[in-house]
């Protein structure tokens, strides 16, 4: 039987509604807020700030350095320790390469750009909802930025091809594929991509093209936020 | 800073403050939020000004401790998150988190404002254990009031998750419309000191420049449950007497606005 109605009523390529906003963190350089269903991610970066330890430094440009945590108490389950684990170093580590193509630190050598990404509540898609919200505070602190970065998960559910697997569809009793991607806007190129899950080449390309759909839709979002901030709204604090 | 801490210090000495506040003045403005997260049993965001905090409380079935065998338990714990200062960075719990934890804890516990016996369900085997997270999000100044008042809104506004009788497994995915055993609603405020005057709810500035400060933590009645004094400055009996009075009577006005949030 094929997956043609979503577990929570959406259509094939619809996204959970969203929400987004920049600048919502005093203390820090730039922030934002992004919430994708029911995944929320607040975002802050510091920097660029001197790099220690020292030997981490790049004397041609600074680097970028990202933080994913979910906060204790944003898991569906039993509390999450706090510390950070396996799971949110990689995370970590592939936000870096999904933000870095589009900035450009080489005014600022020895330097870092701190992202910190705390999630307060979890539904699937964290590292998506984290990198588009990180996306979000890096042009908020005004680095320099080729390009906007946007995130999403696409794949597949019993056969079918769908946008924004909510938890309850990565755990489908069925054949299931869950794949992050993140998007330049301009040049349209794959920064994030990863897969668990069982897909065939045809429906893993189709998944891609969705993908690219998605992420276009999370890029409106995005400048939208921005446009808020600097076009005067007020800003509460969210 | 120096200038500012000089600044701070001459204008408590007359009784003003650098944002024109009056000393007995919170912030402005104060925001409570309840079920900020729908994946803790209960949660609550803090805004004081702008220093902003988040609680969420977790519950668990453990095996009670032997000593209190037909008793649950509690623990909060605090990050200080580097998201929310340039000051934090990434790591373990510092010296300053865990007191903002082990504070926050005292005045819930030592309130005896869960009612412990309540959270056991079999005597030696199971009981509940509460967890508070309290998670910084933006420290612009007094922690210790903004992580109380969350806290107590995240227990607020709890409710049990469903457990399967027959296997005892926990459904974190759906709540019961039970609350939390909920006695007494500690609160604390902290009293700041500088140049002979005091002061409430400081901004990371007036922190700074603050010779000592005492945490107060009350119930409704006015009883104190914890008591902490910080900064390297002592305090005569005298001071202590005006940083009670002053600490209590902000209790209920910090209460006020707690229970006008938990209406909405």
């Amino acid at each position: 039987m094929a997956y043609n109605k979503r577990v929570d009523g959406r259509k094939l390529d619809q996204l959970r509604p969203m929400e987004a906003k920049a600048g919502i963190i005093p203390n820090a350089d730039g922030s934002a807020f992004f919430k994708i269903g029911k995944t929320i991610a607040y975002a802050a970066v510091y920097g660029p700030r001197e790099l220690y330890p020292k030997f981490l430094q790049d004397p041609k440009k600074g680097i970028i350095r990202c933080h994913y945590s979910m906060m204790p108490f944003s898991g569906s389950g039993e509390r999450i320790r706090p510390g950070g684990n396996r799971r949110s170093q990689e995370i970590s580590m592939v936000m870096d390469a999904a933000l870095a193509p589009v900035i450009d630190l080489s005014a600022f050598p020895n330097a870092v750009v701190d992202v910190f990404v705390d999630l307060p509540q979890t539904d699937a898609g964290t590292r998506c909802a984290a990198i588009s919200a990180a996306a979000i505070a890096l042009a908020d602190a005004g680095i320099p930025m080729k390009d906007l970065i946007s995130s999403v998960a696409v794949g597949q559910v019993d056969g079918t091809v769908v946008a924004d697997l909510c938890y309850d569809e990565e755990a489908y009793d069925a054949i299931v594929s869950d794949i992050p991607v993140a998007m330049t806007h301009n040049t349209q190129e794959i920064t994030l991509l990863q897969m668990d899950g069982e897909i065939s080449k045809a429906d893993l390309i189709k998944a891609l093209e969705l993908a690219q759909k998605a992420t276009g839709e999370i890029y409106q979002l995005q400048v939208k936020a921005l446009k808020e901030k600097y076009s005067g709204a007020k800003n509460d604090y969210q | 800073m120096i200038i500012n801490k000089e600044t701070i210090a001459e204008l408590a000495r007359q009784g003003k403050r650098l944002d024109g506040r009056a000393l007995t003045d919170y912030r402005q403005p104060i925001k409570i939020e309840t079920a900020i997260s729908w994946t803790a049993e209960g949660s609550a965001k803090v805004q004081i000004g702008a220093t902003i905090v988040m609680a969420g409380v977790k519950l668990a079935i453990e095996k009670p401790y032997n000593d209190t065998s037909d008793e649950g338990g509690i623990m909060v714990n605090a990050e200080l998150l580097p998201l929310s200062s340039p000051e934090y960075e990434p790591g373990p719990p510092g010296r300053k988190a865990i007191e903002v934890a082990r504070v926050t804890d005292r005045g819930i516990r030592e309130a005896k404002a869960l009612d412990l016996k309540k959270l056991c369900r079999i005597p030696g085997e199971k009981a509940w254990f509460v967890t508070i997270d309290i998670i910084t999000i933006n420290d612009a100044g007094n922690l210790f009031d903004a992580a109380s008042l969350a806290a107590m809104a995240a227990l607020k506004s709890a409710k049990f998750p469903i457990v399967d009788e027959t296997t005892g497994a926990i459904d974190y995915k759906h709540k019961t419309n039970q609350s939390l055993p909920l006695l007494k609603e500690p609160l604390g405020v902290t009293v700041y000191k500088v140049n002979g005057s005091f002061f409430v709810d400081p901004s990371t500035e007036e922190e700074q420049a603050c010779e000592a400060r005492l945490t107060v933590t009350s119930d409704e009645k006015g009883t104190i449950s914890a008591l902490q004094k910080g900064g390297d400055t002592p305090l005569a009996i005298a001071d202590i007497d005006k940083m009670l009075d002053l600490a209590l009577e902000k209790a209920k006005f910090l209460r006020k606005e707690l229970t006008k949030a938990l209406k909405q």
